[in-house]
């Protein structure tokens, strides 16, 4: 059944879009990620103009890190005074994303701007990912062995410090507001909610206690976004609301499904499995970005 | 009294020349983008009105249906290798294309139409495709117009259908013109040509009105006339739905 979607002007299979919306549900319930960097090229793939893909995004993360934020506030594993932090470096991070999106898009290199990003970002963390879990699956097999979590010393001397007592953390605000604002600009510019970024970098940069990771990442994202969704919304008018809802309603079934699923799977192996996700898809748009297009000529700006 | 005559029988040849007319009709005349617009398709149909045989030694009869939807202009950018990736480089604005272009009919164009009737009725796309001024610093601008025509093809925007018109007893016609599910809000126009002997003998036209329908053209009007409140919406929808799904999986797990 096709259905015409108001905004991005293209008539899509209403099955297909819900089948997306399941299927990168299931993985990021799978793997504890948004799933925003794959739903972003696949949206790309089938044909949503790419502006129209990454903003539509915004409310689409929103809705699904409300959904997990809502059980981690519940179990009070999430950092507030942290979160705000991020939070503020997040929201002028969007505004600044916003800009560099809508002057880029007037010079016809947006969808550039999104693939080199992407291109980017899934090479090193695919990358780095990949090393890592292979490197521990290799320790674990010797007993007796645990992993040690390194901590950054020069962190720890920069001013502004501030006190987070659920994190345990005596720390500088600048570290924090840092890396909420380089999530702010990617999930403007991306699609994503930033959490692939924003989790390790609040693991091994920050040394933030593990347990409160996820919820103060989901409770950062879902302000984000939506303050993004409400700026694309404004400046590029390129957010498709139905669009959105549909892939909503297919990611919150399937990140349920994918809960379900990782249980009986092993983290080393699950780990192993996203990187390898993460970088064939890093690899399809590098080899997008290199081979002749089957067109050079691309047309914008009809009516 | 001779004066008379004369002015007469100059007005009966020029009668025989418009003793032909078409009479047509559309099976609509507005087209509504709804939820579930799947492409539409749009019949032409009509009658060729004659007062008196035609000439003996004429040509045959033929038939022009042709749809051109909202004219505007284009962006056309040009890739180019630069440190081996693809990139926008050149961009060239064609100030005038069709969104939307069908010709249908009897024969193919150049056989039923000559070259001066083309381009004084503008048929054919081109004279509707087309560059204004040419910029001197960018190499053959003129690939660009191609390009709109090729690219425009290709997504099924633009459509030749030589023979697709049915002639009968060189009477009646009809056509069948099928319209593409990404077609866009705008006026657009239907012509019927007569032709015989490829200059053109009468003609047709009516407007074909192309709007969004119910919830698209709300939402339409809102992202558009209201992003604020728009924005604002999406995110109160995508927070309800996000709350009712977490409430929904608690409740089931309950």
């Amino acid at each position: 059944m096709q259905l015409y979607l108001p905004i991005a002007e293209v008539s899509v299979n209403l099955f297909l879009l819900l089948g997306l919306g399941l299927i990168v549900g299931i993985l990021s319930g799978m793997f504890g990620v948004g799933g925003g960097f794959l739903l972003t090229p696949l949206l790309i793939f089938i044909g949503i103009p790419p502006a129209v893909a990454v903003a539509t995004q915004a409310p689409q993360i929103t809705g699904l890190s409300f959904s997990g934020a809502l059980a981690h506030l519940r179990r009070r594993t999430v950092d507030i005074k942290m979160g705000l932090v991020l939070l503020a470096g997040g929201l002028l991070g969007s505004l600044v994303g916003v800009r560099i999106f809508k002057l880029l898009s007037e010079l016809g290199q947006v969808e550039l701007l999104v693939s080199l990003c992407y291109v980017v970002f899934l090479g090193v963390i695919g990358g780095l990912m990949f090393i890592e879990s292979v490197n521990t699956l290799r320790k674990s097999r010797k007993p007796g062995h645990v992993p040690v979590r390194k901590r950054h010393v020069w962190v720890h001397r920069l001013p502004i410090k501030m006190r987070f007592r659920t994190s345990h953390l005596y720390i500088s605000a600048i570290p924090p507001f840092a890396i909420g604002f380089v999530v702010g600009i990617l999930s403007a510019i991306m699609g994503v909610g930033g959490g692939f970024i924003m989790v390790p970098a609040m693991i091994y940069l920050i040394g933030m206690p593990t347990a409160v990771v996820v919820g103060t990442s989901l409770f950062q994202i879902m302000f984000v976004t939506a303050f993004t969704t409400i700026l694309h919304a404004t400046q590029n008018y390129t957010v498709d609301t139905l669009l959105a809802l549909l892939l909503l309603l297919g990611g919150v079934i399937g990140a349920q499904i994918g809960a379900i699923i990782a249980v009986k799977l092993k983290a080393e192996q699950l780990r192993i499995a996203l990187a390898g996700m993460v970088l064939a898809v890093c690899l399809k748009l590098a080899f997008d970005l290199v081979a002749t297009p089957a067109d050079l000529y691309s047309l914008t700006g009809q009516m | 009294m001779r004066g008379w005559l004369i002015a007469l029988i100059f007005l009966a040849a020029l009668g025989v020349g418009r003793a032909e007319e078409v009479v047509a009709g559309l099976s609509q005349n507005q087209v509504s983008i709804t939820a579930f617009f799947d492409g539409s398709e749009i019949f032409v149909f009509g009658a060729v009105k004659r007062e008196a045989p035609p000439p003996p030694g004429a040509g045959p009869l033929q038939v022009l249906v042709s749809i051109v939807g909202p004219v505007g202009p284009v962006t056309v950018r040009r890739k180019e290798r630069v440190a081996g990736i693809w990139v926008n480089t050149d961009e060239v604005v064609v100030d005038r294309a069709p969104y939307f272009y069908a010709n249908a009919s009897t024969v193919p164009l150049r056989e039923m139409l000559s070259h001066t009737d083309q381009m004084r009725h503008r048929i054919g796309l081109q004279w509707l495709v087309g560059l204004r001024g040419t910029p001197e610093d960018i190499a053959n601008p003129f690939d660009f117009r191609d390009s709109v025509v090729r690219l425009r093809s290709n997504q099924g925007l633009y459509r030749e259908l030589p023979g697709a018109v049915r002639l009968l007893e060189d009477t009646l016609f009809d056509v069948s013109v099928p319209l593409p599910a990404n077609l866009v809000e705008g006026d657009y126009t239907a012509r019927v040509f007569l032709t015989r002997d490829r200059n053109v003998v009468d003609s047709f036209e009516t407007n074909i009105t192309v709007r969004r329908g119910g919830l698209e053209d709300w939402i339409y009007r809102l992202a558009h006339d209201h992003p604020l409140i728009y924005g604002v919406l999406s995110v109160a929808l995508a927070l309800g739905l996000g709350w009712a799904a977490a409430a929904v999986f608690r409740y089931v797990r309950s």
